[in-house]
């Protein structure tokens, strides 16, 4: 926890803050943050940073109209600063009654540990060196060059509002990622991803990235066009991560900018999807940004959508439960979905090979982006380790090939799910998703790296 | 504050530093959305702190904190030079920084009218007439204004003597309509997507956008979208508005020309470059109307600014000169490898990260082709391009998708009928080489980026662009899925 204040605890602050709003309806946020991170490139460090950092953010209703300030200066001077910012912005706002709604105690209380390892938030810049040593062995091994970042991340989120509502919690995070990269166009990836410090086993990352790289070497190309895909995990798990940004809110229902319709079959009926703060397996996270327990919300279950996240203002609208998904508000995204979950199936990654005459075997996508959000159609690139498979083996590996794809349509074809998930991050949103591997049978690519590059 | 520089400059001496330098920064905004004639969100934000970067032996530290008392500062030198040290442990061959000699100067973004001094009534007027106008027109399903002020406040202390104070401000309004019917949603947006337009200076540049005087017109075309036919599929001429030439120059030539991708630095997370250290002064990258530099001395741009967050003096370099690779944008640690100077573009978003090499106003030159209306008149068939709407591209800036908010067809010089979910893809230098025709000086803007991510952890910041409206031969558009 950044410990700014000298004396004080993050309740004393909240509290105080709430005090300086005077009689107005007020929550204060905390978010306090220590965060380190061991940057490798070339086989060898470049970057090595570390950060600590807390902000109180204050958000002031007086008769309809909100006004938000923040400050990192969290001495008494600040506090009152920021307070008056508030003030003076409520007081000169234009009342939106269904912006302003706070909730209420009933929906809080949490005060938590859970998802906090005292070893990360302890880790020190040596141990990550340690880390980042044992993914460049495996590198040399290979003779690959090793990139990648090992960090570790403690985090206090704590709301307290007007209404009694009064939650914390404290967790950490570690996260190690590299790409291995060789001669002759060889690119691999691992990543992994835990509370626990320990969980991690760069060795392990190093080897897995090295071996995804070495059969990557001296890649050929293949013409776009409709092809029988196995996504591994990390090209699962962005791909949700998009359909969370795009459709599981309520609020993008409401705008008609989601594919989501709730009773409707969206996925094939092997398709289950959740959010769920509280599953132990994902990265913890047991309230959302006002301070709300956070649900599990079935979002799409056996191909049919089932639910969608909720923060106040959906909650309020639409006269149903809030289910803790909540942003920092007021804000125009709306709620949001980031604790992610996949259910598995039953196939093993060669039994989902099995039975593919011709298809392509993806291990990530780069710089996915919304093509047309109300139909998910998502576009991006294959990277670091993109392969050909005939007749059930992976016979050679190809360049890089660029998707454009309606993602709810390609998850109604999805004929194999592994039996296994994996923990993915993402890369900068914040969501992780626990996900399978899948077997999509007509998965359209549009393009390609063309050789004619001389690359 | 820079009493306290000092000082921290001194403790990372004294615990073992070889250079170090520190950066104090305060970054005050403030935020305005109005959101279907409700105002969304008013809100302010201060943020500030010192970030000490050092070198022991040859490796990199860095540490940053918000508290800035005498004896945390101290600390925080210690615990850069630690991490440095363990750096140490796996850092091959020693950081070398150029000799860019130590300046001490400072600078202040002119502008006619601050930003923080306008009452927010005032403010909130110009979104809430912007909100009138697009609410004039039926089957709107959302309207949105947005208005973004920010003031930073830096200065930068080295142990080679360098003392730079800066206070930069930054202006950006913009609004948006959505339109959905038939299963589809459509969206239009001025003067640009993604929040509009963004300056380097004062509140004039929102007041000249007229926000209210194009909330009418936006609506209209996004319903009229709705109805519009599917743009074709195939190989055609297009010719692009400026703001979407603006955001291809961003992520075709902008990012490849950064030095620490090319050498590998982001090949972990942005990614590496096509544009390898072979390609200087030797690869065509585009055809010989295309001429594209780099120039953080632009008035009025985002990347504008009088001297880098390593304290090097702000600079304008060619990057492109007909149509020839001829430079990086580069750092003190990454210009000496290819025996060149930093030309100064290395950011930091905040106190709380290390500088990276981020573009400046990196800018298509206006070329001789007129206004838009010229160059359309001059295209017999061809697809016109507005907006942008969404962006992919690979790893190494090679393969590229843009998508539009709008497209027209072209016959016979004249626009003929809108199509809508425009979408293009190319291959960076094919593309540029397709490059027959750019707009002249009349036609050209220097548009405002605020979203540019790059490194680890992310950094977002805000650069510039200058882009005229630019012809491309048979480009593939209308990608189908």
């Amino acid at each position: 926890m950044a410990e700014l204040m000298r004396d004080s605890t993050v309740d004393d602050v909240l509290q105080h803050a709430l005090e300086l709003a005077g009689s107005h309806q007020a929550e204060a946020m905390y978010v306090g943050r220590d965060a380190a991170l061991t940057r490798f490139a070339g086989s060898r460090i470049h970057q090595n940073v570390t950060e600590s950092d807390a902000t109180l953010r204050l958000r002031v209703v007086d008769g309809g109209r909100t006004g938000v300030a923040s400050t990192n200066r969290l001495d008494e001077e600040g506090l009152r600063e920021v307070a008056e910012r508030a003030v003076a912005m409520s007081a000169q706002a234009r009342a939106n009654p269904d912006g302003a709604a706070l909730p209420g105690a009933d929906l809080g209380g949490v005060d938590t540990d859970r998802g906090f390892s005292s070893a990360t938030a302890a880790a020190s810049p040596a141990q990550r060196a340690e880390g980042v040593r044992a993914v460049i062995a495996a590198g040399e091994e290979a003779v690959l060059d090793a990139s990648g970042a090992f960090s570790t991340e403690t985090a206090t989120l704590a709301v307290a509002n007007s209404e009694g509502l009064h939650s914390r919690q404290r967790t950490t995070q570690a996260k190690l990622l590299t790409v291995m990269t060789g001669p002759d166009g060889a690119s691999g990836y691992a990543q992994s991803t835990s509370s626990e410090i320990g969980g991690i086993d760069p060795a392990a990352v190093g080897r897995e990235a090295a071996d995804k790289a070495v059969r990557s070497a001296e890649a050929t190309d293949l013409p776009a066009g409709t092809y029988t895909v196995i996504l591994e995990e990390y090209a699962v798990a962005t791909v949700i991560e998009y359909l969370s940004f795009s459709g599981f809110s309520a609020l993008a229902v409401a705008e008609g900018r989601s594919f989501m319709e709730l009773g409707s079959r969206v996925m094939g009926d092997n398709v289950s999807i959740w959010d769920d703060g509280a599953d132990g397996s994902g990265i913890p996270s047991a309230i959302d940004y006002e301070g709300v327990t956070k649900q599990r919300v079935d979002l799409v279950t056996d191909g049919v959508a089932t639910g969608l996240v909720h923060d106040s203002a959906t909650a309020r609208k639409e006269g149903v439960a809030h289910t803790g998904h909540g942003l920092p508000r007021p804000n125009t995204f709306g709620p949001l979905a980031w604790n992610l979950f996949m259910a598995p199936g039953a196939s093993s990654k060669s039994d989902m090979l099995a039975g593919i005459s011709r298809g392509v075997w993806v291990t990530r996508f780069h710089y996915v982006n919304i093509v047309q959000p109300r139909q998910a159609v998502l576009t991006g690139m294959t990277k670091d380790g993109t392969f050909l498979i005939e007749n059930g083996q992976l016979v050679r590996p190809v360049r890089n090939l660029r998707f454009t794809q309606a993602i709810p349509e390609a998850f109604s074809h999805i004929t194999a799910i592994s039996s296994e998930t994996r923990l993915v991050a993402a890369e900068y949103s914040g969501i992780s998703a626990r996900v399978p591997a899948v077997r999509i049978d007509g998965f359209t690519f549009t393009g390609a790296t063309a050789a004619e590059t001389g690359d | 504050m820079k009493d306290l520089i000092e000082l921290a400059l001194d403790a990372a001496e004294r615990a073992g530093a070889d250079y170090a330098d520190v950066r104090f920064v305060e970054r005050l905004t403030e935020s305005l959305n109005v959101k279907n004639g409700a105002l969304e969100a008013a809100s302010s934000g201060r943020s500030a702190g010192l970030g000490i970067r050092v070198l022991v032996n040859g490796a990199w530290g860095f540490a940053g904190d918000a508290r800035m008392e005498a004896d945390a500062v101290e600390r925080l030198a210690r615990d850069a030079v630690s991490i440095a040290r363990a750096s140490g442990t796996a850092s091959g061959a020693p950081v070398v920084l150029d000799d860019t000699p130590p300046a001490v100067d400072s600078y202040r973004t002119p502008y006619q009218e601050d930003p923080f001094a306008v009452p927010l009534e005032e403010k909130l007027k110009v979104l809430f007439a912007a909100d009138e106008a697009m609410a004039r027109v039926p089957g709107i399903s959302m309207r949105e204004g947005t208005m973004d002020l920010a003031r930073e406040r830096k200065i930068f202390g080295s142990s080679a003597g360098a003392m730079i104070e800066q206070e930069l401000t930054e202006a950006g309004a913009g609004i948006e309509v959505a339109a959905v019917g038939d299963g589809d949603m459509q969206q239009r947006s001025y003067p640009n997507s993604s929040g509009g337009q963004h300056v380097t200076g004062g509140f004039e540049a929102v007041r000249a956008m007229a926000l209210p005087d194009h909330g009418e017109r936006i609506a209209e075309e996004a319903v009229a979208l709705l109805s519009a036919p599917e743009c074709p599929s195939g190989e055609m001429d297009i010719i692009i508005d400026s703001s979407q030439v603006a955001l291809q120059v961003h992520e075709s030539c902008g990012h490849p020309i950064e030095l620490d991708r090319v050498l590998g630095m982001e090949a972990s997370f942005a990614g590496t470059s096509f544009l390898t250290l072979d390609k200087l002064d030797q690869l065509q990258y585009g055809s010989d109307v295309v001429n594209i530099d780099a120039d953080a001395t632009a008035p009025g741009g985002l990347g504008t600014f009088a001297y880098d967050d390593e304290g090097v003096p702000a600079q304008n370099v060619p990057i492109v000169s007909s149509g020839r690779f001829v430079g990086y944008l580069t750092s003190r640690e990454t210009a000496p490898i290819i025996g060149r100077q930093s030309m100064g573009s290395s950011r930091a978003s905040g106190w709380n990260v290390i500088p990276l090499i981020r573009m400046t106003n990196v800018s298509l030159r206006p070329g001789q082709a007129g206004s838009l209306d010229d160059l359309i008149a001059d295209t017999r068939e061809g697809l016109y391009l507005a907006t942008n709407r969404s962006w992919s591209i690979d790893d190494r800036r090679l393969n590229f998708q843009f998508g539009t908010q709008m497209g027209w067809l072209i016959k016979d010089g004249r626009l003929t009928q809108m199509v809508r979910n425009p979408t293009y893809t190319g291959i960076t230098p094919r593309f540029w080489g397709s490059c027959d025709a750019i707009c002249g000086p009349e036609a050209w803007t220097l548009w405002g980026v605020p979203n540019c991510g790059k490194g680890e952890p992310m950094q977002t910041h805000r650069v510039g662009h200058g882009a005229a409206p630019a012809r491309f031969r048979n480009v593939q558009v209308g990608v189908r899925r």
